[in-house]
């Protein structure tokens, strides 16, 4: 076992809904979860889509607050830390990219900015090299690039904050498999370089296979199955895992 | 000049000019002709209220009356305008209230105590048409922006929690929605301000002018209330998005989720 960055203790989250009647009431988005996040590691968070594997991630930069239970970073209770360094330290990746309007370095500079710093040429060069474009798209106008350019400016955008966490929510949906393969080399890149804890929501079982160290599995806001990878999809030990493993496991 | 007065004999001669729109909607099958009977109805009665009502307070001529109808008149228009909303929330009704009331006395005292030096300030001559005319400005601006914020938000999710995520503030995340709001309520004002006089007459101006006023001295009279219009609607919509954004975030600078409207 390698140190943990973030710990979950018997977190609930729960968000206003509709019941199956339709009616307006609270509805459990994830119940009680127990759980760690190991530092330096790329951890695979796998379930069917409704599972809470988005809202899981959610919480880690307190895009929301859990109703109950305690999540910490380095040891370290979130609620206690400043929001504001708290996301700067863990940055989020979606499914689409959503870029702002403006240039690719507008979009760069960002998060630095909103700190007094003024983002280099030379660095924002060093970062969109880094995710796989070339620096002529820097002046761009951001929404004058493909879907898949996009995808990987947000992340460049996010790494200029210089995180320690990389939250990544599906991050190669919306990309043709040359450029989601692109991804996945890149998120093995920033793991042994900059050792960077990473934590990746993904339904494509490939893909965690290629680059996760652990797993967890979410069904119904429930953990079914925490395990090192390769554990995991050798000798799954629910029965719901070895559903899932062979595509028979329903939402 | 003369100035011809109407009588309750001219109004019923005007009623020709609802048979206009009566003979229109009955040829063309509008079926409005229900709402129209009602209009042309309504129309009579509560301008003749209010004609009443402004009759007496202009004879009383006491400034704690004036204050009581720029009172009815903010409730009125604040109510108006928080009704136009597409979603509606506790506390937006006294955002409304609140940012017409200030954007709009301070326009106010601006004319009549700076520009025109009304005195005593209270004379209803003055301060209630003007101040109809701030306050109807204002209303229609608040409604407009603050729908439109919503809009922009609901929009726009994906992009504010993107800038909050990376360490923006709910204000930082959610300016470019409230500029956009703030540009949305001020562009209609500023596009008359483009076309007024050209394109069509203001009718304050034409109703000075038929009231005896020469043109050159009406036309003053209007080039203040337009400015007055621009202000008025500047300072209320600034001061009703900046309340009103706060309410989509938490203190901890979250976005909340989407509203559950309930079924209805």
């Amino acid at each position: 076992m390698g140190e943990a960055k973030f710990e979950l203790n018997e977190v609930t989250l729960k968000r206003p809904g509709r019941n199956t009647a339709g009616n307006v009431t609270t509805v459990i988005i994830l119940n009680r979860i127990t759980t760690s996040f190991l530092k330096g590691k790329i951890t695979a968070v796998l379930g069917p889509s409704g599972s809470g594997k988005s809202s899981l991630l959610r919480l880690l930069n307190r895009l929301e607050d859990p109703a109950a239970g305690r999540i910490t970073l380095d040891g370290q209770d979130l609620k206690g830390l400043n929001i504001f360094t708290l996301r700067q330290r863990v940055g989020m990746v979606w499914q689409l990219p959503t870029l702002f309007p403006g240039t690719v370095l507008e979009n760069i500079s960002f998060g630095p900015r909103l700190r007094g710093i003024s983002l280099s040429r030379a660095r924002a060069k060093e970062l969109i090299l880094m995710v796989g474009l070339g620096t002529e798209l820097l002046d761009r106008r951001a929404d004058s690039l493909s879907i898949g350019q996009q995808q990987r400016v947000s992340l460049a955008r996010t790494l200029a904050n210089e995180p320690e966490v990389l939250l990544l929510d599906e991050p190669t949906s919306a990309l043709d498999p040359t450029a989601a393969a692109n991804i996945l080399h890149l998120m093995v890149d920033l793991k042994s370089r900059l050792g960077l804890t990473i934590i990746f929501v993904t339904h494509i079982l490939d893909q965690a296979r290629q680059v996760a160290d652990e797993v967890l599995f979410l069904h119904h806001g429930e953990i079914v199955e925490a395990a090192p990878a390769q554990q995991f999809f050798t000798a799954p030990q629910d029965p719901r895992s070895r559903l899932f493993l062979s595509g028979q496991l329903e939402g | 000049m003369q100035y011809i007065n109407i009588g309750y004999g001219n109004l019923l001669l005007a009623l020709i000019l609802v048979g206009i729109t009566l003979a229109v909607s009955l040829w063309q099958r509008l079926d409005l002709h229900g709402d129209l009977f009602i209009g042309t109805l309504r129309t009579f009665i509560q301008l003749t209220a209010v004609g009443y009502l402004l009759q007496v307070i202009f004879n009383l001529n006491r400034w704690y009356l004036v204050i009581l109808a720029l009172g009815i008149m903010l409730l009125v228009a604040a109510a108006n305008a928080y009704r136009r909303q597409q979603e509606r929330w506790p506390g937006l009704f006294f955002i409304m209230l609140l940012a017409i009331a200030l954007g709009g006395i301070i326009t106010l005292a601006i004319v009549i105590g700076i520009v025109l030096k009304v005195k005593p300030w209270y004379q209803p001559q003055y301060i209630i048409p003007i101040a109809g005319m701030i306050v109807g400005n204002a209303m229609i601006g608040a409604a407009l922006a603050i729908n439109r914020l919503t809009g922009e938000i609901k929009a726009h999710r994906g992009e504010i929690e993107a800038a909050l995520s990376l360490g923006a503030t709910a204000y930082l995340a959610v300016l470019p929605y409230l500029r956009s709001a703030l540009r949305a309520a001020m562009l209609p004002t500023i596009s008359t301000m483009m076309t007024v006089g050209i394109v069509q007459l203001p009718g304050m101006m034409s109703g000075q002018i038929i009231a005896g006023a020469s043109p050159a001295a009406a036309v003053r009279y209007q080039v203040v209330v337009t400015y007055m219009v621009a202000a008025a609607t500047a300072l209320t919509t600034i001061m009703a998005t900046l309340l009103a954004y706060r309410y989509y975030f938490t203190p901890n600078h979250q976005l909340k989720p989407p509203a559950q409207n309930n079924k209805t």
